[in-house]
């Protein structure tokens, strides 16, 4: 039975697999975000209190510049050999795509964050003075807020022919409300000064949000010629 | 036991397709039988890809309309298998990987039917290699054993038999006459037509997006002698 649960599994696992063996797109984010992480300690040289003002826009910044690599990787291997037509003709359905690209792309950007944010911690020197545990739940949603529009939009730009450029076009306006809710609720648990909560719920009524709406509208990309 | 007449399989009714200003198909209109193998001629340009991905569901008609079993196209993917130019299949992983993944986009669960094709097509199911260092010859039977993994009732083949040796297309033909043979419909878009001699039921020949000639030899009305 090709029901949405075994295609989404099965595009997954082959998407994992193909990664694994290639690793373009894992290697492309941790160079850049290694780039991301140098280049910013040795401009800024920062303290401590000064760190933990500015790592959350540094962070989440480096995180949805380096997600744009991944997001334009996962399409580009499905048009080497026109493969996606073989999705096209077949009867599976399309959010069993949509949704296995998501979940790998998720995972993917959630490998980066768990390699990179040791990294940030040491070379800015950070202590959390907020409730820590409350990195997770904005880590989570925040990155799936930017994996969910930026798979869409990556399918979206799939056919255009700078979708390199595209991409980020489409992407970076749609994506404001969620970077402003990851980089002020990183901040104010990296402070301690506020309540992260209102933008946990931010970022949770922007992923419901968009996550159905892509739901919605991918059938209809897919498709498109 | 009486023998039926042939059933139109499909119906297309003054087919347009345009890109742009260029018209691809230019207001065709066939019936094909059911059972049949159908061989679609042309020079390059006449619009035998375009009417095969019109009839595979790929492309839609700008104008007129396309029936396959009483269904629209994009309706009949069951009932569809379909061979483009390219591969259709991704270059990091072995036929078996690549045919398992494409068998539960059709609900196909184990690996029997996967390795009963790859057998049908003369490959080994054993062969570990990626599809990416595959000769060209054996690249496009696997993509022939991609197409027929669900068994469809109709196959859309582009140009199977283009760089491919002699050898290895004549075993080709004689796969797909035996397949002919079990009741499928086949269209097959190619520049050798001597290869069908005697196999195909019909020529069907393309000029400038528009079907100009229908014969049961290979050769144009005027060209016999």
């Amino acid at each position: 039975m090709n029901s949405l649960w075994a295609v989404t599994v099965a595009t997954l696992v082959k998407d994992i697999r193909l990664e694994w063996r290639s690793k373009d797109a894992l290697n492309s984010m941790l160079f850049f975000s290694l780039l991301v992480v140098v280049i910013f300690v040795f401009s800024f040289d920062p303290l401590a209190e000064e760190s933990r003002h500015i790592v959350g826009g540094l962070v989440w910044i480096a995180f949805l510049f380096a997600a744009v690599v991944a997001l334009n990787q996962t399409w580009a291997r499905e048009l080497r050999n026109q493969v996606l037509d073989a999705y096209r003709v077949s009867p599976a359905p399309a959010n069993g795509l949509f949704l296995a690209k998501t979940l790998g792309n998720f995972i993917f950007v959630c490998v980066l964050e768990a390699l990179m944010t040791p990294l940030f911690v040491i070379f800015y020197n950070l202590h959390v003075l907020g409730p820590a545990w409350q990195l997770i739940p904005v880590a989570l949603l925040g990155t799936w807020a930017l994996v969910v529009n930026g798979t869409f939009f990556a399918a979206m730009s799939l056919r255009t022919r700078n979708r390199e450029i595209m991409l980020p076009l489409l992407l970076f306006p749609v994506s404001i409300p969620a970077v402003i809710g990851m980089v002020a609720g990183t901040t104010a648990i990296l402070t301690g000064e506020n309540s992260a909560h209102f933008y946990i719920v931010l970022l949770l009524t922007y992923d419901v949000v968009f996550t159905t709406a892509s739901l919605a509208l991918f059938k209809a990309i897919l498709h498109a010629e | 036991m009486t023998e039926t007449p042939a059933q139109s399989a499909i119906i297309v009714s003054g087919v347009v397709k345009q890109f742009g200003r260029f018209a691809a198909l230019r207001g065709v209109s066939a019936e094909f039988d059911a059972g049949k193998f159908h061989a679609i001629l042309g020079d390059n340009g006449a619009g035998k890809t375009t009417l095969l991905r019109a009839l595979a569901g790929l492309a839609y008609p700008t104008q007129g309309t396309i029936r396959m079993f009483g269904k629209a196209p994009q309706d009949s993917s069951r009932e569809i298998g379909y061979m483009a130019h390219p591969s259709l299949l991704y270059d990091e992983m072995s036929g078996m990987e690549n045919l398992r993944y494409f068998a539960r986009l059709y609900g196909i669960a184990g690996d029997e039917r996967c390795a009963e094709v790859i057998r049908a097509v003369g490959l080994d199911p054993q062969l570990t290699r990626p599809v990416g260092q595959y000769s060209q010859g054996m690249r496009q039977r696997m993509s022939l054993a991609r197409a027929i993994l669900h068994n469809p009732k109709l196959l859309l083949l582009d140009e199977p038999f283009s760089n491919v040796d002699v050898h290895s297309a004549r075993e080709m033909v004689i796969l797909l006459k035996h397949m002919r043979g079990s009741g499928k419909t086949i269209f097959v878009v190619t520049h050798q037509a001597l290869l069908l001699d005697g196999v195909a039921d019909e020529f069907v020949w393309m000029q400038q997006g528009r079907i100009v000639d229908r014969t049961a030899i290979p050769l144009r009305a005027g060209e016999a002698q």
